[in-house]
């Protein structure tokens, strides 16, 4: 067959009805037809990324999540170094026969529990300001 | 006896309900290895819990804080506090950039053949380990529940059960079964707690005057007293503090390394509700190991360390004194639970990483030869992932493994962390970074775990026969320090200038889940 294809052309004539290479009026364009600018799968990352939304948003979540990283993680570590180098002052009773140290040991469950309350909700608007980005990147594709 | 056996059975039939229910309604690739990315935020919350808390937190945290006091206590904090990392860091840029693994992450900018065959050799490490030392606890475990039961069956049981769990039910399956886990882990010890307050006239004060001064008959008949309130019984100077913060840093880092745990974020549909799933975990383990006071405690002062034959045990003991027979049967089934449904997580993100990056990116060039091929591939991996795992449990039967669930957390924290981070935030990060900062973190957390006096020692108990080199039992100190320094070296080896030039796909992806993968709908 692919020999016989070689030495016959294939009929040029378009089959009724079928999609030729004369897109339709109105209507999307064909697949085929379309450039690299206007597929929709294809991102401008780059302009994406230098975008204004995109940068804000960056920010936004940068400014929640540095300094929540760092809290919570000398938040954390303050435990073992007090009762490891300070046992003294950590086996102070606070009321009755319970010490300091059991309490901030279980004060660490419920600042981890506040971190995530905060951020959940700090996220929400970052969720907001993401959609944001998507639909700046939307835009583009129709405009264009 | 025949009340835990009955239990059992109950949960083990229940389980086969629903690999059955899920064999007949996965189809297809994403529906196999992540639940057709249609779990609910609760539900994947329920799932990590029950893939996380193992029995080394059920079993071996209540029974150190009943021999030991407040130095147990300390290990359930970590536990807790490690899931911040998950959700400020790795869970949504993990969800909107990746597929079915931890490596599809770093192989988004970098290049995939190296980065996804070391990736997933630290993977197939960090599961192994675990999973090896859950399967000995379960034989150990049987023994003691089940005294007509004998090791081998234990340990065959479990890995058979693990294993058509996995094969035909695959990851929706996997689900329920550590969704299920969850609910009666939360169930029993919320039981167990009230028990344990109902002993004390439900007063806090006498519960914690009842703490401050356990007192027991010791093996030599002579008569302690201790305020178990009181940090150092298990730490001692002078590697004890140091040895804390290590344990610290690998739990906290690990946490977010752990396959395992990762590959539960791509069974739901974005990664808001991946976001809300850690939240509802958070909630649950938090609650969890704040119970540990009660069970921990509890079995303290109520049976006191004398009576407790082995540490392991304290909790169902405890159950059996405040319960009865009937009480203990369940906590027995609990515990047995408890391990099915996180060697299941293990086999599947095992074979997962396997099939995924290893067979079809690695060895097929990201090129699937026949439609279905991955999916085979993991089932056939899961299959040889348990064989594996049975032979060598019932190799090391008498071996003392526990520290493996610690090797599992390093190697987690100094290999997977430092370059899960840093392909998702450095833009000069790149191939040669990710091999060094991989490899260098799995290494250097064996070998220095290798040498130290969780391997070697003294007496006969000791794998091997010698002074402990390296003074501390968790090598975390010393290991993700160099897990990120051999990430950052070996990044300035060269440039990548692809790798540097994708950074802002990956970053936008990462941020914006624009582009992420769908849930399936059938």
């Amino acid at each position: 067959m692919a020999s016989d294809d070689r030495k016959l052309p294939r009929d040029p004539t378009p089959i009724v009805g079928a999609h030729t290479d004369i897109a339709p009026l109105g209507g999307p364009k064909p697949p085929h037809e379309r450039t690299a600018d206007e597929e929709p799968d294809v991102v401008d990352w780059e302009r994406l990324a230098g975008s204004e939304r995109f940068r804000a948003l960056l920010k936004a979540k940068r400014r929640f999540i540095v300094p929540a990283t760092i809290f919570f993680i000398v938040y954390y570590f303050a435990l073992p170094v007090l009762i490891g180098y300070a046992p003294e002052f950590m086996a102070k009773t606070v009321f009755g026969p319970v010490n300091l140290a059991y309490l901030f040991a279980l004060s660490q469950f419920f600042v981890a529990w506040i971190i995530a309350a905060l951020y959940v909700r700090a996220a929400a608007r970052f969720d907001k300001m993401a959609a944001g980005v998507i639909n700046e990147n939307h835009g583009s594709d129709s405009v264009s | 006896m025949t009340a835990a056996l009955a239990m059992f059975l109950g949960f083990v039939l229940i389980t086969l309900g629903i690999t059955y229910w899920a064999a007949r309604r996965s189809r297809g690739e994403a529906a196999y290895f992540a639940a057709g990315r249609r779990i609910t935020a609760w539900q994947n919350g329920l799932a990590v819990a029950g893939d996380y808390m193992s029995a080394a937190s059920f079993l071996g945290i209540a029974g150190m804080i009943a021999f030991n006091g407040y130095d147990g206590f300390m290990y359930s904090v970590g536990w807790l506090v490690a899931y911040l990392t998950v959700l400020l860091i790795v869970a949504e840029p993990l969800r909107n950039a990746g597929k079915y693994t931890m490596a599809d992450l770093l192989a988004y900018r970098l290049n995939a053949r190296p980065v996804r065959a070391v990736a997933s050799l630290s993977t197939l490490t960090v599961s192994t380990f675990y999973m090896i030392a859950q399967m000995v606890g379960a034989g150990a475990l049987v023994k003691l529940l089940l005294p007509g039961v004998n090791y081998e069956t234990a340990v065959i049981g479990v890995g058979v059960l693990m294993i058509v769990y996995v094969v035909f039910g695959g990851m929706l399956a996997t689900t329920w079964v550590q969704i299920i886990k969850a609910v009666l882990l939360m169930s029993g010890s919320i039981f167990l707690s009230i028990l344990v307050m109902k002993h004390f006239g439900f007063s806090f004060a006498a519960f914690f005057d009842a703490i401050s001064k356990v007192s027991w008959t010791a093996a030599d008949g002579t008569q302690v007293t201790r305020n178990f309130f009181q940090p150092g019984l298990l730490f001692k100077p002078p590697w004890g503090a140091i040895d804390l913060i290590s344990l610290g840093l690998a739990l906290i880092f690990g946490t977010a390394g752990l396959p395992h745990i990762l590959v539960r974020f791509y069974t739901v549909p974005d990664a808001r509700t991946a976001r809300h799933s850690v939240v509802w975990a958070m909630i649950l383990i938090g609650s969890f190991y704040i119970m540990t006071t009660f069970l921990g405690f509890g079995a303290a002062t109520i049976l006191t360390p004398g009576k407790i034959s082995i540490e392991n045990m304290a909790a169902p003991l405890l159950a059996a004194a405040l319960g009865g027979e009937v009480f203990f049967a369940f906590i027995s089934a609990v515990a047995f639970a408890t391990i099915l449904a996180v060697v299941a997580g293990l086999t599947i993100s095992a074979s997962t990483s396997f099939a995924h990056d290893f067979f079809t990116n690695v060895i097929h060039h990201g090129r699937e030869r026949r439609p279905g091929e991955e999916v085979r591939v993991a089932r056939i991996t899961a299959f040889v992932v348990g064989a594996v795992a049975i032979l060598l449990a019932i190799k090391l039967r008498t071996a003392n493994v526990a520290f493996l669930v610690g090797l599992a957390f390093a190697v987690a924290a100094s290999a997977n962390l430092p370059v899960i981070v840093f392909s998702i935030f450095w833009r000069r990060f790149n191939t040669a970074g990710a091999v060094a900062g991989l490899l260098v973190g799995l290494i250097s957390s064996i070998v220095l775990i290798m040498i130290s006096p969780s391997v070697m020692g003294m007496d006969a108990k000791a794998l091997i026969h010698g002074e402990p080199i390296f003074p501390l039992r968790n090598p975390g100190i010393v290991s993700i320090p160099l897990g990120f320094l051999g990430a950052i070296l070996g990044t300035f080896l060269r440039r990548e200038p692809r790798a540097e030039a994708r950074f802002a796909e990956l970053s936008v992806r990462a941020n914006t889940g624009l582009g992420a993968e769908k849930a399936t709908t059938d």
